[in-house]
């Protein structure tokens, strides 16, 4: 099963690496991982989109907390979080009917072009994983995809709950 | 006033003195050759230069593993630091604390390709519980603290810290300051159990009719030998030991059942095959003990104690997981016994004594002896050894078979006595340990059982050994091949010796006298004793025993592949 980790650890030089390293070393999977320092800059966050049994996600959370760099790490699906993925996306519109059509398709999925070019249109699209797929996929029937690049999920918990120090 | 100044060279030297370090281990090279400028003119510690990075590795690592104290490395970029990964990695495989020092070049040079340029950082990796890079001079001092602090708590390991040329040089200087109480936000080990989780095992135990105690080597890094054997005669456990674990509980107590696992005793793992209740003590439950996960104890609950949440569960199903350290969490099973005036139900007791005393009878661990004029059984030395030395020599071993005939031949009576390669299994591991412990230890017997494969991976340090004066005995147990390579070949490669043959053996006596030592050559079974006893005896050098052994003797019993923890071979042909 999909899973979103949230984890939480010092900016220092490699944190990064121990990660990743970790995750082949002991052949888990990521589908996707995105990292930013946060607001405080001697903190990095990580959100991992991976998949497995409970008793894989309970080795992946364990080993990853037991790293030093760590300092914590949750499991944003255990509970109401919200998921965002944004996903830049340039198609072919050639003619009025291909570039109303791009358009009308951008609307319907409360995208934004955000650039023009003379056979060209670039596309910001944000939402969950689902959202973004079904809209490359109607996208990709209607027109030819020329590029895209998908920012990788970043999570959030609902309400109360925070991942802080 | 003025402040002193220190070079960064000087500040790894003071750092080592701040954290009381005795010996670092190392080989010189051009990224630390300041370093060793500056270890020349101090007096806290002593450096030992041995022959190849890997021995300091090694040698570090049975140093801590006697005495219980970090072990230091200090390796030149490069070669030098490439050279520890074989030693690191055996540290990490049996959690044993070590701080290795890598040069490095030019921070200025990283990432050109420098001469004796290699990211050891990297290399090293996932082998390490943590690393650092050193890129500011007046860092040096705390991230050596940082290194020390971390290698040696929570479930101990190898630290890396890697030390780039042009901070440690005469020209650049800087405050030193010193932090040796480390605090760290993201680093704070679970130490206590979890209280609930103490009453839940300790209700467990007390409701089992056949428990087991299944031991590891967390209870000799935790010293925690002692209040292991009184939780034991408490309970009145039948007790079983990793190979790592060996001497936790005295190989002479009465509770004791014997190694368990792949080469472990008929009730060891009889027991725990059969067991309701398994208490796991600072062991992982590895694949050489286990078996075949699939059927391993099926109606045993299983209570796990310890200090590395990941080893919990990670291949057997924890019914009660406590995480701590199994020091402390042993006290708080025996104060909850106490509390609940824990009496264990005696005639369920003697019953399940009375199966296990029925599968100890069939004395698994015992050998066809010598005919008359055939060679001398590896296991008729191990026993000779025993005799010898009391059972009291700290026993350094390399890998494969004569390690498995030490382990089970020579009843530890103390933790810390055995020490070897469990984890990893590195040969040639053995000399270099011995080494080490000998060091802590000039007036105990060191012995280092080897092979005569084994010792040639690091028989350069022959000549360490005669630097330092570190008069270890070498017992070579020399079956002219692999013999653990050749076993497997014999009973699962349908005997087909391939590359497990020593064709060409060199003449080790000559060897030992070449590097300056003693060498005792013993062919015949009548001479064993006499010739033990003379290499023994022998105080102030070293000796090198090269006992000609049957080459053609298996380590028995041997757990069958796919199998459940009781499945195996007693002798050839013969299944328990």
């Amino acid at each position: 099963m999909r899973r979103i980790l949230a984890i939480l650890l010092e900016n220092e030089p490699g944190s990064l690496s121990r990660i990743v390293g970790l995750f082949s070393q002991r052949a888990f999977n990521i589908e996707s991982l995105t990292v930013a320092p946060t607001e405080d800059n001697t903190l990095s966050r990580i959100t991992i989109a991976t998949r497995g049994d409970d008793r894989v996600l309970e080795q992946i959370l364990k080993q990853v907390n037991k790293l030093i760099d760590v300092i914590k790490v949750t499991d944003l699906t255990d509970r109401q979080h919200v998921e965002r993925e944004l996903v830049l996306i340039k198609v072919l519109a050639m003619n009025d009917k291909s570039r109303t059509e791009v358009k009308r398709i951008t609307d319907i999925f409360r995208g934004s072009i955000i650039d023009i070019g003379k056979q060209i249109y670039t596309i910001q699209l944000t939402g969950n994983a689902d959202k973004i797929n079904a809209f490359i996929e109607t996208i990709g029937n209607e027109t030819e995809i020329i590029e895209s690049v998908r920012s990788g999920c970043v999570g959030i918990a609902r309400g109360e709950k925070a991942l802080r120090v | 006033m003025t402040t002193e100044l220190y070079t960064g060279a000087e500040m790894v030297v003071k750092a080592l003195s701040a954290l009381d370090v005795k010996y670092v281990f190392g080989y010189p090279g051009g990224s630390v050759l300041d370093i060793y400028d500056a270890i020349f003119q101090q007096d806290d510690f002593e450096h030992i230069l041995v022959r190849h990075e890997q021995a300091a590795t090694h040698m570090a690592d049975g140093y801590t593993r006697a005495t219980g104290e970090v072990g230091v490395v200090l390796a030149t970029s490069g070669p030098g630091a490439t050279n520890c990964v074989t030693g690191i990695a055996t540290a990490y495989m049996d959690s044993i604390p070590m701080v290795v020092l890598a040069g490095q070049v030019a921070t200025t040079l990283i990432g050109d390709d420098a001469f004796q340029e290699t990211d050891i950082i990297g290399c090293s990796r996932p082998i390490v519980k943590h690393s650092f890079n050193c890129r500011k001079l007046e860092d040096i001092p705390n991230i050596i603290a940082k290194a020390f602090y971390i290698a040696n708590s929570g479930r101990p390991g190898p630290v890396v810290v890697e030390l780039p040329k042009d901070l440690l040089i005469p020209e650049k200087k800087g405050k030193f300051a010193i932090n040796i109480n480390v605090e760290m936000r993201s680093y704070n080990p679970t130490v206590t159990g979890h209280p609930k989780q103490i009453k839940k095992a300790a209700k467990l135990i007390s409701e089992a009719k056949r428990l087991v105690v299944y031991s590891g080597g967390g209870i000799v890094i935790a010293n925690a030998s002692e209040l292991l054997t009184e939780l034991v005669e408490t309970l009145d456990a039948p007790t079983t030991n990793t190979l790592m674990g060996l001497g936790g509980l005295s190989g002479t107590h009465d509770n004791f059942i014997g190694m368990l696992g792949m080469h472990g005793s008929l009730e060891a793992n009889k027991a725990m095959a059969n067991a309701d209740v398994i208490l796991a003590l600072g062991a992982r439950f590895d694949d050489r003990v286990t078996n075949n996960v699939k059927k391993f104890c099926p109606n045993a609950k299983i209570i796990h104690v310890d200090i590395d949440p990941t080893s919990i569960s990670k291949t057997i199903n924890a019914h009660v997981p406590i995480v701590g350290l199994v020091d402390i969490v042993i006290q708080q099973i025996l104060d909850e016994l106490k509390e609940t005036n824990y009496r264990p139900d005696k005639e369920t007791l003697k019953a399940w004594w009375a199966q296990i005393n029925a599968w100890r009878a069939e004395k698994s661990f015992s050998y066809v002896p010598e005919e008359a004029g055939a060679k001398i059984k590896p296991q008729h030395v191990v026993e000779s050894m025993y005799k010898i030395t009391k059972g009291e020599a700290y026993v350094c071993s390399d890998v494969g078979q004569h390690q498995m005939f030490a382990a089970q031949y020579y009843p530890f009576a103390k933790p810390r006595q055995w020490i070897n390669s469990g984890g990893l299994g590195t040969m040639g591991f053995g000399l270099p340990a011995a080494m080490g412990v000998k060091l802590a230890f000039p007036d105990k017997h060191v012995i280092c059982i080897t092979g005569d494969g084994s010792i040639q991976m690091n028989i350069q340090e022959l000549s360490t050994c005669l630097q330092y004066n570190l008069p270890v005995v070498i017992v070579t147990l020399n079956n002219r091949s692999l013999g653990m390579v050749r076993q497997w070949q014999d009973m699962i490669y349908g005997g087909r010796h391939s590359s497990s043959y020593m064709e060409s053996l060199p003449d080790f006596i000559k060897i030992a006298e070449a590097y300056g030592h003693v060498g005792i050559e013993i062919n015949e079974l009548s001479e064993l004793d006499s010739k033990l006893e003379e290499a023994f005896a022998i105080k102030n050098r070293l000796v090198f025993v090269d006992v000609l052994v049957d080459e053609h003797e298996h380590v028995y019993p041997m757990q069958i592949k796919t199998g459940a923890v009781d499945d195996m071979w007693l002798k050839k042909g013969v299944k328990a």
